[in-house]
């Protein structure tokens, strides 16, 4: 028989706000351990949560990049579980009131993965193992999360990655969350199950907690996934229960099964006062969503002319996306700008994180400058792009590295001369084209850029020299 | 008319008939003697409170003007969180905790140059009716020291009744300010929800618990509310008092006042209480004021109400005494679940536990929505019950406890009885009203009986006035000195 998967996420996104969600103390990643915190955040006894509104704001936005409806009315609830890192004894969430309901997040191949919810609550602590003791970190505590549930709508491995992918690059778009899984400021729950290709019922499942890569959840599925299938094929029944992945052995194992399930006692926070959203809010926030990296690939693709890989690949990053087509305004052919950004700037950009952050020494106006030397037919391409090269080591402005006499062009009659220097210089090359080797031609052209430092028209400087040499 | 106890030591301050070292002294010594018998403090503050009392003096003798409640000595509930100051809730759990900030109300009282002379005595997280379940033995009561001073703010009615505090600060989530005040034949105020910061009260139940003060008059208590009520941006469901200083309302006229008396409220009430209520409304006519009887049977839901929602907010509240980060940890454990489990085991009484494991089921899957979900629905039928009957009057009066202060140890030996003694407190907590206690006669034992005014939210000033045309009207015949404390 053949199965197919069944899957649905719960996303933990950390939010970017400077302040913690219920204090004043900041959220920032590392610090030395309990430096980032105050009597709020550690839970002293009378102290009182207040809620930062910014955190709302992002949560809207968060909802509204994924067509979710915002509640107007909503509420925060108290998650009663006794953990160390919980240092109030309960996690304040939000339950039956969630602040996004009903959204989206559609993947390449138009199918919308449904999203059930997105809810606000605080981050927990962190456990620290080391010599045998247990030590308590409790900077992360109460930096704002969103929870974004997801349907189980999801079928495959690639389904998954590429729903856990275009979050990423929403949240990343829309500013809320640098969404780091390597630094847990986004984390994965799955939900995952198995039913006979076709059936539309739903099998046991399993939920797998806190996978911190792509590469993992991946990875994770797949075993989840034949494990279950040989569990069913082999007469057995699959157990509902909380697994956690293990990257090492790449093998999931139980943390706890159903009967040991938590009750958290959900309850309204009795702290915080109800959350009022207006729809003039909601409007404001709507008109912050910037254009998404799907929507943009789609119309570099469709308005500018650029094949889809360059199109999703300039469109992937924030802030790669505005350099672009802040280089690219008004330019004739805005796919010089993309060649230049893909071919020579990413190669200086090694990892997802470096395109991320996007740090190199030009601006997008000084590219355009370059650009417009081109169009204006006052530099040709090669010595752009050497020019450029130097541009991102030094930081400089084109004009820096190209003289007046560069620009100046070259005469038809000082370009023949030029090929006729290259021709009486490389004879063996001469000799070489004549046997019916074409490619010899090209050292020929490259005597000619060379000595004209670039200046030259290769398609010309090419034709004339055929025209010299068969002449 | 009863004279105003702050108003008589700041006119002594600034006259320099007595320095505010002095003074201070008068009552660290009182309270060397008072205590043995009364236990109202558990923390006595000697050199906080003479470093205030000396900064005091110095403002008087550069000529400066003091705020009306500069250099007059006083306490604090030992809920209230004092920076550097032992605050442990009367539980073991809490022994040795020094918060590292202070609440809202101290802030702004010790701003004031406020002389703490210690915190006082309490029913262990404010869960009790007679002071008993504090970790330091109860509250005796000042008039008769072997009844209690009732609760869960004993200590500081104690304190305040048997003169060894001129006024202090206490709780009240279903009458722990007006119940004790009640008892030791005082003024005590449960003011508004939201009218005072809660910002450093260590919680009991969040949606019920709110500051008051406990005083010796009904001016002295407008005193304290007008400096303590103002809006706090740390709690989120503070708003401060709303409108004029309630110290100006003061005086005020009541004739043709409509004082309602729900009829639920004299139920199951002994007679000298039923006798006192009735002889205050005769007070009440002759002041031009009208009696109204009327129905109010939301009332009999009340208590169960109270029950439910206060242990289930309890049981979260509670739920950060782990042992891991303050306070008392067990000796010996193994791991980390023994720890927790044996801390709590050791350091919580048999009251608290008791309301956390009530609280912890009628929250749990299966029970929410025939308890707490149901005592939710019947929190805003009280609600609006209570709106209503405030279409009709002014202000409602109503005992505030069905009987005199008990006898040491029989709050203890029957809870369930004792839980029935809130009868006639717990629903102004529920609809989130001010209330004030005040004397108004004695049962046969000798010991002082209360009366409740009642008033619509954030009408403090109404129900101060109403209570101060009673005070002033009846005088010193509803009023007892004790034998404890200062008197100057």
């Amino acid at each position: 028989m053949k199965y197919e998967m069944v899957a649905g996420f719960e996303t933990h996104i950390e939010l970017a706000t400077n302040t913690k969600i219920f204090c004043s103390c900041t959220t920032k990643f590392g610090g030395d351990p309990n430096t980032h915190c105050c009597p709020i955040c550690i839970g002293l006894p009378g102290t009182l949560p207040k809620l930062n509104r910014q955190v709302v704001k992002y949560a809207i936005m968060a909802g509204l990049a994924t067509n979710c409806e915002i509640a107007n009315i909503s509420k925060m609830d108290r998650k009663n579980y006794c953990y160390p890192d919980l240092p109030k004894a309960y996690q304040i969430s939000q339950y039956d009131k969630p602040l996004c309901e009903h959204g989206y997040v559609q993947l390449s191949s138009g199918k919308k993965i449904r999203l059930t919810r997105i809810h606000i609550e605080e981050d927990a602590g962190k456990l620290i193992h080391k010599r045998g003791d247990t030590y308590i970190d409790y900077n992360r505590g109460g930096v704002p999360l969103i929870e974004i549930v997801s349907e189980p709508d999801i079928s495959s491995v690639e389904e998954a990655k590429e729903y856990v992918e275009r979050l990423q690059q929403i949240m990343r778009f829309i500013g809320i969350s640098d969404c780091k899984m390597q630094e847990g400021s986004m984390r994965c729950d799955v939900n995952i199950s198995v039913r006979p290709e076709g059936s539309t019922k739903l099998g046991t499942r399993t939920e797998i907690k806190n996978m911190n890569s792509i590469t993992f959840i991946g990875k994770a599925m797949e075993y989840e996934f034949s494990r279950q299938v040989d569990l069913i094929e082999s007469g057995g029944k699959v157990e509902q229960q909380t697994l956690r992945y293990d990257d090492v052995t790449n093998t999931t194992s139980s943390m706890r099964g159903k009967e040991d399930a938590n009750d958290y006692r959900y309850f309204r926070d009795p702290d915080l006062v109800t959350i009022s959203v207006t729809d003039e809010e909601i409007d404001e926030l709507r008109k912050m969503i910037p254009e998404l990296p799907f929507e943009k690939a789609q119309r570099y693709a469709d308005e500018l002319g650029l094949n889809e890989k360059d199109a999703q690949n300039l469109a992937k990053y924030r802030k790669i996306a505005e350099f672009f087509e802040e280089s690219s305004e008004g330019i004739r052919n805005p796919k010089t700008a993309a060649n230049f950004i893909i071919g020579q700037i990413f190669r200086r950009l090694e990892t997802e994180n470096d395109k991320e952050e996007f740090n190199i020494a030009i601006s997008a106006q000084q590219l355009k400058e370059l650009i417009k030397l081109i169009d204006d037919g006052k530099i040709k391409n090669n010595l752009a792009k050497t020019t450029l090269e130097k541009m991102l080591d030094t930081g400089k402005s084109a004009k820096e590295f190209i003289s007046e006499s560069d620009m100046a062009g070259m005469d038809e009659n000082t370009l023949i001369e030029l090929c006729k220097k290259a021709v009486e210089s490389n004879p063996k090359a001469v000799a070489d084209f004549k046997n019916g080797k074409q490619k010899a031609i090209k050292s020929l052209v490259g005597f000619v850029m060379k000595e004209s430092r670039g200046k030259a028209d290769a398609a010309l400087a090419e034709a004339k020299i055929a025209e010299i040499i068969g002449g | 008319m009863a004279e105003s106890l702050i108003k008589k030591y700041s006119d002594m301050l600034n006259n320099k008939e007595i320095t505010c070292v002095e003074l201070t002294e008068k009552f660290l010594n009182a309270i060397d003697t008072a205590n043995k018998d009364l236990n109202a403090y558990v923390t006595v503050t000697p050199e906080t409170a003479l470093e205030t009392a000396k900064a005091v003096d110095k403002k008087i003798a550069d000529g400066q003007a003091l705020s009306p409640l500069e250099g007059i000595p006083m306490t604090l509930k030992d809920n209230i969180s004092t920076k550097g100051i032992e605050t442990t809730c009367c539980s073991k759990i809490l022994e040795g905790y020094k918060p590292i900030y202070n609440a809202t109300v101290w802030e702004t009282l010790s701003a004031q140059n406020a002389v703490l002379l210690g915190k006082t005595n309490m029913d262990e997280f404010a869960m009790g009716s007679s002071c008993e379940t504090s970790c330091f033995g109860g509250a005796a009561n000042p008039h008769n020291i072997d009844h209690v001073a009732g609760g869960s703010s004993g200590g500081v009615a104690s304190a305040v009744g048997g003169n060894i505090a001129v006024y202090g600060l206490g709780s009240d989530t279903g009458g722990s300010i007006r119940q004790p005040a009640s008892f030791c034949g005082i003024v005590g105020l449960k003011p508004t929800y939201g009218a005072v910061s809660r910002f450093g009260l260590i919680a009991y139940a969040s949606s019920l618990d709110q500051i008051g003060p406990v005083t010796t008059t009904v001016e002295d208590s407008a005193i304290v509310f007008d400096a303590i009520s103002a809006y706090d941006k740390m709690d989120s469901t503070s708003r401060g008092r709303v409108g004029a200083p309630v110290t100006d309302t003061l005086k005020n006229d009541i004739k043709g006042m409509k004082i309602g008396i729900p009829r639920e409220y004299l139920e199951g009430v002994r007679d000298e209480v039923r006798v006192c209520i009735d002889k205050a409304c005769e007070v009440y006519k002759s002041l031009g004021a009208e009696i109204v009887y009327f129905d109010l049977p939301a009332l009999k839901y009340a208590l169960p109400v109270y029950y439910i929602l206060a242990c289930a907010e309890a049981s979260s509240n509670l739920g950060r005494y782990d042992g891991i980060r303050y306070g008392y940890r067990t000796s010996s454990y193994k791991d980390v679940n023994e720890m927790i489990c044996k801390t709590r085991s050791e350091g919580f009484g048999g009251e608290v536990k008791r309301r956390i494991l009530l609280g912890t089921y009628v929250l749990s899957a299966g029970y929410y929505d025939a308890y707490y979900k149901k005592a939710q629905n019947l929190r805003g039928s009280i609600v609006r019950a209570f709106d209503n009957s405030f279409t009709c009057c002014d202000v409602i009066l109503a005992p505030t406890v069905p009987m005199t202060a008990f006898e040491k140890g029989s709050a203890i030996s029957d809870p369930i009885e004792t839980y029935l003694t809130d009868i006639c407190t717990v629903p102004v907590n529920i609809a989130g009203l001010p209330g004030v206690s005040v004397p108004c006669g004695f049962g046969e034992n000798g010991l002082p009986i209360g009366m409740q005014i009642i008033g619509n939210k954030f009408c403090e000033g109404t129900v101060l006035n109403a209570a101060w045309q009673y005070e002033n009207a009846v005088g010193s015949e509803v009023f007892k000195a004790s034998e404890y404390g200062v008197k100057l």
